[in-house]
């Protein structure tokens, strides 16, 4: 396999690209090189994440959503889209069926559009352990706009709040009455909720059920809620996450109704970002949470190249013998390393 | 960092205009069990598309399931827009309604196997493996 020229990359060879991301999601030697050569081209994508439960259509909105941006506007060239779609690695067998392609076939032959497919290989999360890796090399590519679509979420999969600029998190109608909405989890993280399949019964509930549970939430501080109406209140010394209230919308992904209202959206997020200097902080947030991610498995894989395997194996006995506790066998296991 | 891992990448594609997946699915299935990573495509692609896929996607594998009889027409191209994208080291295989007349001719053009009804999809994740070693 000849080696893999980040020129090539930042030219927009193709074939080289996808032969980069192939080296970063295995983790290679030459992967490491080809991140660490394109480090200093990354910054300027914007990052949008789009998270859901399976089936409330995340791959059929992301294919409308890469045809809105790839529509020219205004004369001006339009931004080319990346996308980066995650399917879930069975835990049995370390394969994986990766489907989204399926909804994005209207996508096909427009040079300005990039998708990959990648397996979550035993990552949790709704991410896979190189998703970020890969949403650099994009970046670095020049992609303008890099959409990551997660696994399918359940309640807690929320690590693509902690990967993107906008995320968007999608609902369909008829999954839960009022309580859900007011759940932690995966409503918090969203900056844009989209409640897809909005031709269907019961979209009207979900959408007041939505707006609803903002309205709960609100006043902030910055906000209050005076007879149904979002009130700002001027306050100058706050500028933290709380000035931007998430934008609820109805979609039908597989008509396109809704998609535009979607992308001026996620553009008036992006400005508003970029306004009130969010933009710096949540690039700090992402930056020092990649850093402690590789932090933690570079610890890990050095303590596994420096413990012996039968002092691991022998603790792990005793401790399915209950003469050692888990607690104090990690202990043991680290000093025995000499970590 | 972790340890590095790779994986076998397969691309399995319905080409032309038969609407019957059925055996692409159940192949799908089978590589996904046998722990390969497995992009389906669906239905109706070109073979611009599953160049293109294939092209975005690094596989290592393109399985095409053809059942209209197309096949004299459709490999050749795909295999041409391959060499065109410098992907000629991707491995072609061939799964549908393929008389054996075909056969030899289109394992000269360099497909790597042929497989009718009633194949085993051992055999078929078998072979795969073993033209990526």
């Amino acid at each position: 396999m000849p080696v893999i020229h980040a020129k090539a990359i930042l030219n927009g060879e193709r074939l080289a690209l996808s032969r980069a991301l192939t080296q970063v999601e295995n983790n290679t030697a030459e992967g490491l090189n080809i991140l660490e050569a394109l480090f200093p081209h990354t910054g300027k994508a914007h990052l949008i994440g789009v998270t859901g439960a399976p089936g409330t259509g995340k791959s059929t909105l992301v294919n409308q959503l890469a045809l809105a941006y790839r529509q020219p506007k205004d004369g001006l060239t339009p931004p080319r889209v990346a996308i980066v779609a995650v399917d879930p690695t069975s835990p049995f067998s370390g394969g994986a069926l990766l489907g989204d392609r399926v909804r994005m076939q209207d996508l096909a032959g427009d040079p300005g559009i990039f998708i990959r497919s990648m397996a979550s290989r035993g990552s949790l999360g709704g991410l896979a352990a190189a998703t970020a890796g890969l949403v650099q090399v994009f970046d670095a590519a020049g992609f303008d706009i890099v959409i990551v679509e997660t696994v399918g979420a359940g309640q807690a999969e929320v690590n693509i709040a902690r990967l993107a600029h906008s995320t968007i998190v999608i609902e369909a109608p008829g999954l839960g009455d009022e309580i859900q909405t007011i759940k932690a989890g995966i409503l918090e993280i969203a900056d844009i909720l989209v409640v897809n399949k909005s031709d269907k019964p019961g979209a009207e509930n979900t959408l007041r059920g939505l707006r609803n549970m903002l309205s709960l939430a609100l006043p902030d501080g910055n906000h209050v809620d005076h007879h149904g109406q979002i009130m700002e209140l001027e306050n100058e010394e706050d500028s933290s996450e709380n000035g931007w209230i998430p934008h609820v919308l109805p979609t039908v992904a597989t008509s396109g109704e809704g998609i535009l209202d979607l992308v001026n959206s996620l553009t008036a997020h992006y400005e508003y970002l970029k306004s009130s200097g969010l933009w710096q902080v949540r690039e700090k947030k992402r930056l020092k949470n990649q850093l402690e991610t590789l932090l933690g498995s570079a610890l890990r894989s050095r303590w596994e190249k420096r413990i012996a395997p039968d002092i691991y194996q022998a603790a792990l006995a005793q401790v399915i013998n209950r003469e050692l506790s888990p607690w104090r066998a990690v202990e043991e296991l680290i000093s025995g390393a000499g970590l | 960092m972790g340890n590095s891992q790779s994986k076998i990448r397969v691309l399995i594609a319905k080409a032309g205009l038969d609407g019957h997946d059925r055996g692409a699915k159940v192949v799908a299935r089978a590589l996904r069990d046998a722990g390969m990573e497995v992009i389906y495509t669906g239905l109706r692609q070109t073979p611009e598309m599953i160049t293109e896929a294939a092209l975005q996607e690094d596989v290592h594998v393109v399985g095409l399931s053809i059942l209209s009889g197309a096949h004299m027409t459709l490999v050749p191209k795909i295999l041409k827009l391959l060499n065109e994208q410098g992907l000629e080291d991707i491995k072609l295989f061939l799964g549908g309604i393929i008389p054996d007349e075909d056969k030899s001719e289109l394992t000269k053009l360099g497909v790597n196997g042929i497989y009718g009804p009633g194949t085993s999809t051992q055999t078929i994740i078998e072979d795969i493996q073993q033209a990526c070693q």
